[in-house]
């Protein structure tokens, strides 16, 4: 969709990233690209873990309860997963479509 | 310093990555070996037990493993180990001599997921290889990268150790891994195995050193493994990388008999954490042994904390230090402000740590000739 931020687009965890539960939030890693990432807070699990339940990010923002004040922070937390492909938009309508890996 | 990186120093869940030795034997004799390979130790692990650690590695998310050796192509069910783990979510990346990858195996190897390769070779010249690696093996590492790149492999690694000797030769790895479509990982040489005494002479200069810095940062796609952060001193820009010593932290190494040592570069006893075939295997090594929980509790400084650049350097390797026969919290023995050099001369020889898992071959191993 032209025009329409990245935010508003239905999301989801790339089928290929999987998250491993640490102290700090999760490590991630991307099967295809074999790149790690840090996210580096709980809530920021959760947030990712639930994108697929979700319409939007916002969305999933609200659902959360995530405090708006902390909105930018993690948006542009998920702008980064997305432009490393460990998030990736997913077709409107469809939900669920990530699978947790080995 | 992050926050990432102190959270890291406390420990992770499981390693980020894991080095898995699978044998012993290999056909090479390298001056500077880790491992102080050669000969196969009869008590190897068997195909089961290394089967029951790749169960375990896919129950911890451990996502990929580094498999060496030895030469772990030797190991005649090596095929079916790394079949087993790319076919249940853990990806391999092995090291290999490329002496056991004929067109055949090439073909084989390209046929499989998840597998990433790595060439070893330390010169960019059969002369200057050779010297460290023995007579022949630089041209059997550039028939394995012939076999691979015919077979469509795709991009393979070619692994250099950075030595005094070809240091000089940055640029011509960076075309030969070019010209196979391959990347180039450079790695710090360790004092470690056989590398105790050959690491004396081998070692870079420190005006090398300052080249190499430098070139690192003008080759930020360039591999390292953070090897190299001790150069982190020498400018104001960091290399790319963690920034710390990840010993027992976010990485280890399980050797071929199973004994669990805090990171490639310190098999002997003092960094032994235990071994897989204990009660609680892997798993309860990593989380609950001494020597991890000890690596994972904050480290002094110690003679390094009046020097303004500690948060660069970190203190350099612990494996350096310690089988130079420095101590832990002292200066790395290749420390950019001339720190560990000074510290080095008043260390004897006899203070260097013996090797204690020493797989060596009966023969004398040496540094090879060199053109005059």
């Amino acid at each position: 969709m032209p025009g329409q931020h990245v935010l508003d687009q239905p999301l989801a965890l790339h089928p290929r990233v999987a998250l491993r539960p640490e102290p700090f939030g999760a490590l991630a890693y991307h099967y295809d690209t074999r790149r790690l990432n840090f996210l580096r807070s709980h809530a920021l699990v959760a947030l990712v873990r639930s994108l697929s339940d979700h319409a939007s990010a916002r969305a999933a923002f609200d659902a959360t309860g995530l405090d708006a004040a902390r909105w930018p922070a993690y948006a542009k937390a998920l702008e980064a997963l997305i432009a490393s492909d460990f998030i990736e938009p997913r077709p409107i309508g469809s939900n669920n479509t990530s699978q947790e890996l080995a | 310093m992050t926050a990432l990186t102190e959270e890291l120093k406390l420990g992770l869940d499981a390693p980020i990555c894991l080095t898995w030795e699978l044998t012993y034997a290999c056909n090479l004799a390298c001056v500077h070996c880790l491992s102080s390979s050669g000969r196969r130790d009869p008590d190897e692990l068997s195909t089961e037990e290394a089967k029951a650690i790749i169960d375990e590695m896919m129950k911890l998310q451990v996502f990929y493993v580094n498999i060496g050796g030895g030469e772990p192509m030797i190991r005649p069910d090596f095929f079916e180990l790394v079949d087993y783990a790319t076919t249940n979510g853990v990806g391999v990346k092995f090291s290999t001599n490329g002496s056991r990858i004929s067109p055949e195996r090439a073909e084989q190897l390209a046929a499989m997921d998840y597998l990433d390769i790595q060439i070893s070779i330390d010169g960019a010249d059969a002369e200057t290889n050779d010297r460290v690696r023995g007579e022949g093996s630089f041209q059997t590492a550039l028939d394995a990268m012939d076999n691979l790149r015919n077979a469509d492999f795709g991009p393979f690694k070619i692994s250099v150790v950075v030595t005094r000797e070809n240091i000089g030769q940055l640029d011509a790895f960076q075309a030969l891994a070019e010209h196979y479509g391959a990347e180039l990982r450079l790695t710090r040489l360790r004092p470690s195995g056989r590398g105790v005494d050959s690491w004396h002479e081998l070692h870079p200069l420190p005006e090398q050193q300052v080249d190499l810095y430098h070139w690192l940062l003008a080759h930020p796609m360039t591999l390292t493994g953070d090897s190299f952060f001790h150069l982190n001193a020498l400018g104001d820009e960091n290399l790319p990388g963690l920034n710390l010593c990840g010993a027992g932290r976010v990485v280890c190494l399980i050797d071929p008999v199973g004994d669990v040592y805090a990171c490639p570069f310190v098999l002997h006893d003092e960094f032994k954490a235990g071994n897989v075939r204990d009660e609680g295997g892997f798993a309860h090594v990593w989380k609950e042994s001494d020597l991890f929980t000890e690596l994972r509790e904050p480290q002094s400084a110690g003679a390094c904390s009046s020097c303004g650049m500690f948060d660069a350097c970190q203190g350099g390797c612990m494996a350096a230090k310690f089988f130079t026969g420095m101590p832990l919290d002292g200066p790395d023995p290749e420390c950019v402000s001339g720190h560990g050099e000074a510290a080095l001369t008043n260390v004897g020889v006899e203070a260097r740590p013996q090797s204690t898992s020493n797989h060596s071959k009966p023969v004398i191993v040496s540094l090879g000739p060199t053109r005059v």
